[in-house]
């Protein structure tokens, strides 16, 4: 489908969608709030890193930074996709 | 102690202004001594809204540097004899808010008010920063759209940090959301984001949802604060916003599709 047929398509309701939207990029915000400014930098490097080995989407590497005590704890996801290899 | 409320948003003309005047007359009219100013500095709006541009004499900035004091800058309002404006300053230095500054007019104000309302500059740079910094509490202003929503949790993000009573090791401010312009018709339509698509996104509380309408720049083409339009449904969703922000239980109004009558059912959709 190409990009201005979107707007022609008996479509999914454009708010479900807006909301959809929303959800991911939220998510993906706060995760980085309050994290050192390196972040965004090191995840797109992982990103790439990981890409020699399996193909993998662009959200497929998910960073947060929490707090316990004293300690930072810096938690990384990678989602692999279904079919490996 | 007078207890300080930013008015915020992160994007830009979602209705801070528009609201700041509107809780501020309606708390006023309510018997509680209120300040409201304007933290745009710059870009002056608040005064017109109110309808006071002409008597604006000295501002914000004046009051910071010590050109004027407190007395001579504030704005009597006309029509509720508990309220008074602070006006921003016209200058185009964006570093005219100092934080001693902005620290020292809201001692001084804290003295005599019971409510500072602080209309903040969209954005997230000094003036916006300045606006929030000392607040007690937050109402972030969003309209049912993507960016608005998502600058909201942007502003929620800064709210969370970078306030003094965070800095002073206390708890983060309460933000309180105010769904403005909101139409129900587009909402149930499946075209605009409901009440509950925001709530559930940026999981704050709800202070009230104002609907789209055309009361609103009837109001400021006035020079009246829209909450005095007491006939308007934008004038009453805000008394009923006013009334939640002082703790009373009010039920939206205004968030249902009206119900069609026979030409509505011949003619709609
Ligand atoms: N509920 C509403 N219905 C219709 N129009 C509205 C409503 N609320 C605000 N507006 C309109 O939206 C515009 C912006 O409002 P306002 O100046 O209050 O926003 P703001 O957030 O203070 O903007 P800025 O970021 O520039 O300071 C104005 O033209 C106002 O009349
Ligand atoms: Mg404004």
């Amino acid at each position: 489908m190409g990009i201005f047929d979107y707007f022609r398509q008996p479509r999914q309701k454009s708010a479900s969608v807006a909301k959809e939207r929303l959800q991911i990029i939220v998510a993906r915000e706060r995760a980085a709030r309050g994290g050192p400014d390196y972040l965004p930098a090191m995840q797109q490097e992982l990103l790439q890193v990981i890409r020699k080995y399996v193909k993998v989407d662009d959200d497929a590497v998910q960073m947060n930074v929490d707090r316990e005590g004293d300690c930072e704890v810096l938690e990384l996801n990678i989602t692999l996709p279904d079919d490996r290899g | 102690m007078a207890r300080i409320v930013v008015i915020t948003s992160g994007k830009g003309g979602v209705g801070k202004t528009t609201t700041s005047a509107a809780i501020a007359t309606g708390l006023a009219l309510r018997g509680h001594k209120t300040a409201v100013i304007d933290f745009d500095v710059g870009l002056r709006n608040l005064d017109l809204i109110m309808g006071c541009e002409r008597r604006v004499v000295y501002d914000f900035v004046n009051v910071i540097n010590g050109d004027a004091n407190l007395k001579q800058a504030l704005i009597r309002d006309k029509r509720a004899e508990n309220l008074h404006i602070l006006p921003a300053s016209q200058t185009r230095d964006k570093d005219a808010l100092t934080q001693d500054g902005v620290e020292r007019v809201l001692n001084e104000l804290s003295e005599d008010f019971e409510y500072i309302i602080c209309d903040s500059p969209a954005g997230i740079e000094r003036g916006a920063l300045m606006a929030a910094y000392f607040a007690d509490e937050a109402i972030v202003v969003t309209n049912p759209e993507v960016s608005s929503v998502r600058d909201s949790d942007r502003i929620l993000g800064i709210l969370a940090s970078k306030t003094r009573q965070v800095e002073q090791g206390g708890e983060p401010i309460q933000g309180r959301l105010l769904l403005t312009r909101y139409a129900a018709e587009r909402a149930a339509r499946g075209e605009m984001l409901s009440i509950e698509d925001v709530g559930e996104i940026l999981a704050i509380d709800l202070l009230g949802v104002i609907p789209e309408s055309q009361a609103v720049l009837n109001a400021s083409n006035a020079g009246l604060p829209v909450v005095l339009d007491e006939e308007s449904d934008a004038g009453q969703a805000y008394q009923d916003a006013v009334d939640r922000f002082l703790g009373e239980e009010r039920p939206l109004r205004f968030v249902d599709v009206p119900k069609k009558g026979f030409f509505g059912r011949l003619f709609g959709s």
